[in-house]
């Protein structure tokens, strides 16, 4: 549905975005994650075309932005990171006139504003003035303008920025019940909602791609070896470190375990097994069988914020200086 | 067309919605009011001082209430222009919400267009109050309305050169006053520059005379159509329409 090849994006002297190269399928939720300053909006904003790019190409079903823009632009709804809302207009007014620009005919208008109102639920603003509205609301709004002309894809740009955490829900529960129907691009910097909403997840850092792959692939990756965590207890006082991990390391698969952790009588260890091993079985036998208690035992995974940081963190934090701060991103817009 | 008017209408719609629109009604309608109320004065003291003296010299309203009257309406119009213009793109920038519009499926000079075309529109409004006070002189009196006509058609076409003229300073900054303040320096140097052709006639103050938009109004205002003035209107709305798209396209590209 989209495909990017060496976007390339150079303000004066900066380079925002770098040879970025990628390809989202239809109807998947792509999660576009970078800090600040990493290059995100610029790129949506060349899928959008409301920037183009300074090199390289991409295309949004299958027609170029820089070459056939129109085209481009009726297929995309764009939520951009504020809410493009006329305060003064009312929210059934404002989205027709949104409906009208996208080029939806007068007959459809009505029903498609009554759809996306249902279905973002902002029924109850309808005539409400846009400007009196709250941030949720607005987000809403700028949802249900993105949508209006049902686009093939969605690109929204933090969507859940500056919302409270039941809005935030809501909106990701919004936006992963979009995805039947759109093909979409969400950016952001938290790393919870890339794993709670998103598919596949393209990481960007400093206007390079550094990582784009699923999100259980990803985290799978970063792994390498599986490893478990698991909380032993001493069922009569003390409990000895050393001699748990012998135990653990003689169950058959596990190449190593860890002691993370001892209090009192209770050890916690981080057990690495071969990829592919299931050993969790053996391991629950084993620490049961030798008398002891067995607390807790769940799968070591990677966050994303560590796969992120392990990702991000191979340049040197002299570089992380010279970013941009707030203030001058400011000053360009 | 269609995308023109959509965008034409929504202007209008926050023209009118706000209270700018009813603000510049009521301080246009006030002012022109008061100049049609002293022209009309100044008429009758006129008139009936010829009467005493027993002269017969032909008193004419086009040439004595009208034509002063259209050339002042030009002069105020000067100082409402800045206020119809200076929102017109630096709002959208500031909000954001020129994303929505150039991330749609419509061109540049249609967005343009629509949006100078408004701006046109609420002045005609602005001018219908003009037409309001005119027409008591059709009820008491018997001018002609041929340069009536032409005096609008002109007030029109340099209302439209200023408009474009401004529409294209709106586009430079994110901050409405600015907008205005330059529009309105621009507008009144466009204006008194033509001041130079009264005492010289080299060569560069013919051209600074050409240049003065309000010079080219004179022949409206007395009821003559010239071909020459007509075309440089057209031009100026051309021209500023035209950097105004322009400077729309190196918006993206700096931006």
């Amino acid at each position: 549905m989209i495909s990017v090849k060496a976007l390339t994006k150079r303000y004066a002297g900066v380079t925002a975005v770098d040879q970025i190269s990628f390809d989202v399928a239809k109807g998947q939720i792509v999660g576009f994650l970078g800090p600040n300053g990493a290059g995100k909006t610029t790129t949506m904003r060349m899928l959008t075309c409301f920037l183009p790019p300074s090199s390289g190409t991409a295309t949004v079903a299958g027609f170029d932005v820089l070459d056939q823009p129109l085209q481009v632009k009726r297929r995309i709804g764009y939520l951009p990171e504020t809410p493009p809302i006329y305060p003064e207009m009312e929210t059934v007014e404002y989205l027709k006139f949104v409906g009208k620009l996208k080029g939806l005919r007068s007959a459809d208008l009505q029903k498609r504003v009554d759809y996306v109102c249902d279905r973002v639920s902002i029924a109850d603003v309808k005539k409400k003035l846009l400007g009196k509205l709250s941030k949720g609301y607005r987000q809403r709004v700028g949802l249900a303008q993105a949508i209006i002309h049902n686009p093939d894809v969605l690109i929204l740009d933090e969507p859940t920025a500056g919302l409270d955490p039941k809005q935030i829900n809501e909106t990701r529960d919004l936006i992963k019940s979009l995805a039947g129907d759109h093909t979409i691009i969400l950016s952001t910097h938290i790393l919870p909602e890339v794993e709670q909403t998103c598919e596949y997840v393209i990481i960007i850092n400093k206007g390079k791609l550094a990582a784009t792959d699923s999100v259980r692939n990803l985290r799978a990756r970063t792994r390498g070896a599986e490893s478990v965590v698991i909380e032993i207890a001493g069922r009569s006082g003390a409990i000895e470190a050393p001699v748990v991990q012998n135990k653990l390391e003689q169950v058959p698969g596990v190449s190593r375990a860890l002691c993370k952790q001892q209090v009192d009588n209770r050890v916690l260890f981080e057990v690495e097994s071969q990829k592919g091993r299931l050993v969790r079985g053996d391991l629950t036998r084993a620490v049961v069988a030798s008398g002891w208690d067995l607390n807790e035992l769940r799968p070591a995974a990677m966050s994303l914020e560590e796969i992120f940081l392990q990702l991000t963190a191979t340049e040197a934090p002299a570089q992380n200086e010279a970013e941009k701060s707030p203030v001058e991103e400011l000053q360009k817009q | 067309m269609r995308n023109i008017w959509i965008i034409c209408r929504k202007e209008l719609g926050s023209y009118f919605v706000s209270p700018i629109a009813y603000l510049l009604l009521i301080m246009f309608a006030v002012i022109f009011g008061f100049f049609f109320w002293n022209a009309l004065g100044v008429f009758i003291i006129e008139g009936m001082e010829m009467q005493m003296r027993g002269q017969s010299f032909p008193m004419n309203i086009n040439e004595q209430i009208i034509r002063p009257l259209l050339s002042n309406a030009s002069v105020i119009g000067l100082f409402f222009i800045p206020m119809i213009t200076m929102r017109l793109f630096a709002e959208e920038k500031r909000t954001g919400t020129i994303e929505l519009l150039v991330t749609s499926p419509i061109r540049d000079i249609e967005i343009i267009l629509g949006k100078w075309l408004a701006a046109l529109m609420l002045y005609s409004c602005l001018l219908l109050f003009t037409a309001l006070n005119f027409a008591f002189l059709f009820k008491y009196g018997n001018p002609d309305w041929k340069p009536l006509l032409l005096g609008y058609l002109g007030l029109l076409l340099q209302a439209g050169a200023f408009l474009a003229i401004g529409t294209f300073i709106s586009t430079l900054t994110k901050n409405q006053i600015i907008a205005g303040a330059v529009t309105f320096g621009v507008e009144l140097i466009l204006w008194v520059i033509g001041w130079v052709g009264e005492y010289e006639t080299a060569l560069w103050a013919r051209v600074l005379a050409y240049l003065s938009v309000l010079t080219h109004f004179e022949t409206f205002a007395r009821g003559v159509l010239d071909f020459k003035d007509l075309v440089f209107y057209v031009t100026v709305i051309f021209l500023g329409l035209f950097f105004t798209a322009r400077s729309m396209e190196s918006l993206r590209w700096r931006s």
